[in-house]
C-alpha cells in the first residue's frame, strides 16, 4: 500500500516538472478551462438558486387568479363576477387585486403600481420598492411625481422603502392608496384588475376552476400551480441565451479534447520512449497521463465552482448583468439565498474531470505500447 | 518542497474553501429564513403572483399573467421582442383545463 | 552470465523491407567482465544490445540470463527484469528536456515505489562521484556534452543494476571526455558491475578496461578476439 502511494507521488511528481517547464501553454490551458467551468457553475448556481427560491414564495401565492379577456386582450374584470365566483361551493374567499403598470418618463422605468387590500399607505402616500428608490435617487421623505389619466400631475409621498432583501418580489413595487391608484389610472370603482381566489380544499381546485370558466366565459384563470412551473421552467437550458452558452462550452471543450486526442507532439512521443527505455511500464505511462488530466481538470473545476459562487452569491450575478437586464431601465440587485443542489456541483464535476482525463490518456495509448528499443536507434 | 506536496496542499485549500462555500451556503439559508419570510408576507399579503426580474415590459414583468396575445402585439412574429425574451421559455401549458371546451 | 544461443532478429518480417539485423549469433557474456561489440554501422550492435537488454524480443533463438530462461517470459517479468539488472546508457544522451539533471537521474527509480527522499540522496551520492554535484538543479539543456554524459551514467545506476549496456557512449565526446568515461566504466567495473557496450571507436575497444572485443559483420560474429 505504502509502495502504491509511493510510486503515485512520484510519478505525479515528475508530472507536474513536465507540467512546468510548458509554463505558458498549461497556464493558458487552465485558466481557460477554469473560465469554462467558471461560466457554467455560474449559470448553474443562479438559476437552481432562483427556482428554489421562486418555488418557496410562490406557494404563498393566491390558488387561483381570475382575469377577465376582451378581444384576447387581458381586460378590467368587473367588481359583480366577485359575488359570482364567491358563490362556487368550495371558494373560502375572493379578493378583488387593483394593479397595473406605470411608465416613468424621467427615468424610463416601468413600475409596478399595487393596492395593498390592508390600506397600510394613506392617500397621498406611497411605499416603494428599492429599485424604485434606486432609480429615482429617491428616499423617504422624497416625493414622485405621477402623470394621471387625465394629464395632471400629482405628487406622492415616499413613506418608506422596502429592504433590498425583498427585492426579489418587491423591487420595482410601488405601493399606493386605492383613491391615489384610481386617481392615476382612472379605474372605475366598478371594476378592478384581477380577483384572486383562495379555496378551501387544493384538491377541488380545478374543478372550481372549471366551474368559474363556465360561469364566466370571457374570464380566463390562472392557478398557482401554472406558476410554479412558469418559474420552474425559468432559465431552462431550452432559452436562447443559455443554450449558447452551454453549446458554446461544450464546443470549447471538444476542441479542447481533439487538440489532445489529436496525437503527441514527436517530443512527448520520443518522451515516452526515453521513459520506457529507462524502465517504467506501459502502465507508469498511462499513471503519468491520468495525473497529467487530473491536475489540470481538477484544479479548473475547483478554481471555478469557487469563483462561480463567489461571482452569484456575493457579486449577484454581476457579468450576467446585461444579458439580465434587456432593455429595462429597472434592474432588481439579486440578493438569492444561496440553495446549491448538491447533485449538480457533483455531476458538473464528472462532467470536467473525466472526460477531460480520459481525452488525456487516451491518445497516448499508442505511444505508451511502444517497444523500448526503438530509442536506442 | 516535492512538487507534488504544494500540489496536494493547493488541492486541500480548495476543497477546504469548496466544504467552506457549502457551510456558508447552509449557514446563509438559516439567516435568511427571516428575509424569505419578509418575501412570503408580500406574497401572502399582496397576493403577488410574479418575480420582479425583467421590468422591460408587462409580459417579461408577469411572467404567469401574460395573456396569449400580447407577445404578439406587433407582429406574430414579435415573440422574442425583448431580450429577457431570450432567457425565458413559456412554460408547458395544462391541456387539461381546456379540454372540455367545445 | 548472459549466454545467447542462435540469436535471430528479423525486422518488418513479411513486408519487401524485411531485412535481418542479426542472423545466428551465439554468445556468452561474461560476468564482472567488460565486453566490446566492435562493428561498422549496420552490423547489428544496437540490435544486439537492445535484445540482451530485454528490450525487444529475438525472433528466433534463446536467451538465458543467469540460467533462466528470459526470452519467453511474459512482457511483464521482461520488464521487471530489465529494471533490476540493467542500466542503459544511449548513444544520445536521451535526457529529458525541462526538467533538472538530477530528475532525470532519478527518474528511473520513481515507478518503483521507493520514498523520493531516498531516491534523491542515491541520486546526489552518484553526482558526486561523478563530480556533477553542482550541477544537481541545473535543467538537462544546459549541460555540457561531458556532463550530460555523466547524468546518463548516473541514470543507468540509479537502479542497482549489475549489468550496464552502453551503445556507442563516445559518440559525442571529445578525446579527453572520451578517456575519462573508460576511467569511470573501470571503476564500475570494480565495483563488480558487468560492461557491455558496442562502439567502433578505438578509445573504448583499445581500452586497457575492456576484457573481451566480439567483431560483428552483418549480424554475424567474424571471430572472437582478446
Amino acid at each position: 500500500m505504502r509502495m502504491w502511494i509511493e510510486r503515485h507521488r512520484n510519478i505525479l511528481d515528475f508530472t507536474l516538472s513536465s507540467l512546468v517547464r510548458r509554463k505558458r501553454k498549461n497556464a493558458a490551458l487552465v485558466s481557460v478551462y477554469t473560465l469554462i467551468v467558471f461560466l457554467l457553475a455560474s449559470v448553474l448556481l443562479f438559476t437552481y438558486a432562483l427556482r428554489e427560491e421562486a418555488s418557496i414564495l410562490l406557494k404563498e401565492a393566491p390558488e387561483m387568479i381570475v382575469q377577465r379577456l376582451v378581444a384576447g386582450r387581458h381586460d378590467l374584470i368587473p367588481v359583480t363576477y366577485l359575488e359570482r365566483i364567491e358563490a362556487i361551493r368550495g371558494v373560502s374567499s375572493v379578493k378583488e387585486r387593483l394593479w397595473g403598470y406605470y411608465y416613468d418618463p424621467v427615468v424610463g422605468a416601468n413600475y409596478t403600481l399595487m393596492v395593498a387590500e390592508d390600506q397600510d399607505v394613506a392617500p397621498g402616500l406611497i411605499a416603494v420598492g428599492e429599485g424604485v428608490s434606486r432609480t429615482r435617487l429617491a428616499s423617504p421623505g422624497d416625493t414622485i411625481e405621477f402623470r394621471t389619466y387625465q394629464g395632471v400631475t400629482i405628487e406622492l409621498e415616499i413613506r418608506k422603502t422596502f429592504s433590498s432583501e425583498s427585492g426579489l418580489v418587491s423591487s420595482d413595487l410601488v405601493l399606493i392608496s386605492e383613491d391615489d391608484f384610481r386617481k392615476v389610472f382612472g379605474t372605475p370603482k366598478e371594476y378592478a384588475t384581477d380577483l384572486t381566489v383562495r379555496v378551501r380544499n387544493p384538491k377541488e381546485l380545478p374543478t372550481i376552476a372549471m366551474k368559474v370558466a363556465e360561469i364566466l366565459p370571457d374570464t380566463r384563470q390562472v392557478l398557482r400551480e401554472e406558476l410554479l412551473r412558469t418559474y420552474d421552467a425559468i432559465f431552462n437550458w431550452r432559452g436562447g441565451i443559455l443554450l449558447a452558452i452551454l453549446f458554446g462550452a461544450v464546443l470549447a471543450f471538444i476542441i479542447f479534447a481533439w487538440d489532445k486526442a489529436s496525437g503527441l507532439s514527436v517530443e512527448e512521443k520520443r518522451e515516452i520512449g526515453i521513459l520506457k527505455a529507462i524502465g517504467w511500464e506501459t502502465s507508469d505511462i498511462i499513471r503519468m497521463k491520468f495525473w497529467e488530466g487530473l491536475v489540470v481538470s481538477l484544479s479548473s473545476f475547483l478554481m471555478g465552482i469557487l469563483l462561480a459562487y463567489i461571482h452569484v452569491f456575493f457579486t449577484s450575478f454581476m457579468l450576467f448583468e446585461p444579458v439580465l437586464k434587456g432593455w429595462a431601465v429597472l434592474y432588481p440587485a439579486f440578493k438569492i439565498t444561496p440553495f446549491i443542489d448538491g447533485a449538480q456541483v457533483a455531476s458538473l464535476f464528472f462532467l470536467t474531470v473525466v472526460p477531460y482525463t480520459v481525452a488525456t490518456i487516451i491518445p497516448c495509448w499508442r505511444a505508451a505500447i511502444v517497444d523500448p528499443d526503438s530509442v536506442m536507434r | 518542497m516535492r512538487k507534488s506536496s504544494v500540489f496536494f496542499i493547493y488541492l486541500f485549500i480548495q476543497i477546504v474553501l469548496l466544504g467552506g462555500m457549502f457551510t456558508h451556503a447552509s449557514y446563509k439559508q438559516q439567516t435568511g429564513l427571516s428575509h424569505l419570510q419578509e418575501k412570503v408576507n408580500l406574497v401572502q399579503r399582496l397576493g403577488l403572483t410574479d418575480l420582479c426580474l425583467f421590468t422591460e415590459a408587462s409580459y417579461t414583468r408577469h411572467l404567469s399573467l401574460a395573456d396569449f396575445h400580447t407577445a404578439f402585439q406587433d407582429s406574430p412574429m414579435a415573440l422574442e421582442h425583448f431580450p429577457s425574451g431570450s432567457l425565458v421559455i413559456r412554460p408547458p401549458m395544462d391541456k387539461k383545463m381546456y379540454e372540455n371546451v367545445d | 552470465m548472459i549466454e545467447l544461443r542462435d540469436i535471430r532478429k528479423v525486422f518488418n518480417s513479411g513486408k519487401p523491407s524485411e531485412f535481418s539485423a542479426v542472423q545466428g549469433i551465439s554468445l556468452f557474456i561474461e560476468a564482472h567482465k567488460a565486453t566490446v561489440l566492435k562493428g561498422p554501422s549496420g552490423s547489428g550492435k544496437t540490435t544486439l544490445l537492445s535484445l540482451i537488454g530485454c528490450m525487444a524480443r529475438p525472433t528466433a533463438g534463446r536467451i538465458r540470463l543467469l540460467h533462466t530462461e528470459i526470452t519467453s517470459l511474459p512482457e511483464r517479468f521482461l520488464t521487471e527484469i530489465r529494471r533490476k539488472t540493467f542500466g542503459f546508457i544511449f548513444q544520445q544522451f536521451n535526457l529529458i528536456k525541462g526538467i533538472t539533471a538530477l530528475e532525470n537521474a532519478m527518474l528511473p527509480a520513481y515507478p518503483l515505489g521507493e520514498k523520493f527522499s531516498s531516491i534523491k540522496k542515491r541520486g546526489l551520492h552518484l553526482f558526486e562521484l561523478f563530480n556533477i554535484a553542482p550541477k544537481a538543479n541545473s535543467k538537462a539543456e544546459w549541460l555540457s556534452g561531458g556532463e550530460a554524459q555523466r547524468v546518463t551514467i548516473a541514470r543507468a545506476l540509479m537502479n542497482n543494476p549489475s549489468v550496464i549496456i552502453a551503445d556507442e557512449p563516445t559518440a559525442h565526446l571529445d578525446t579527453k571526455l572520451s578517456l575519462e568515461f573508460m576511467e569511470i566504466l573501470g571503476k564500475l567495473k570494480e565495483d563488480g558491475k558487468t560492461l557491455l557496450l558496442a562502439s567502433h571507436d578505438p578509445l573504448v575497444y583499445e581500452s586497457r578496461v575492456v576484457d573481451r572485443v566480439v567483431n560483428l559483420r552483418d549480424g554475424r560474429i567474424e571471430g572472437a578476439g582478446e
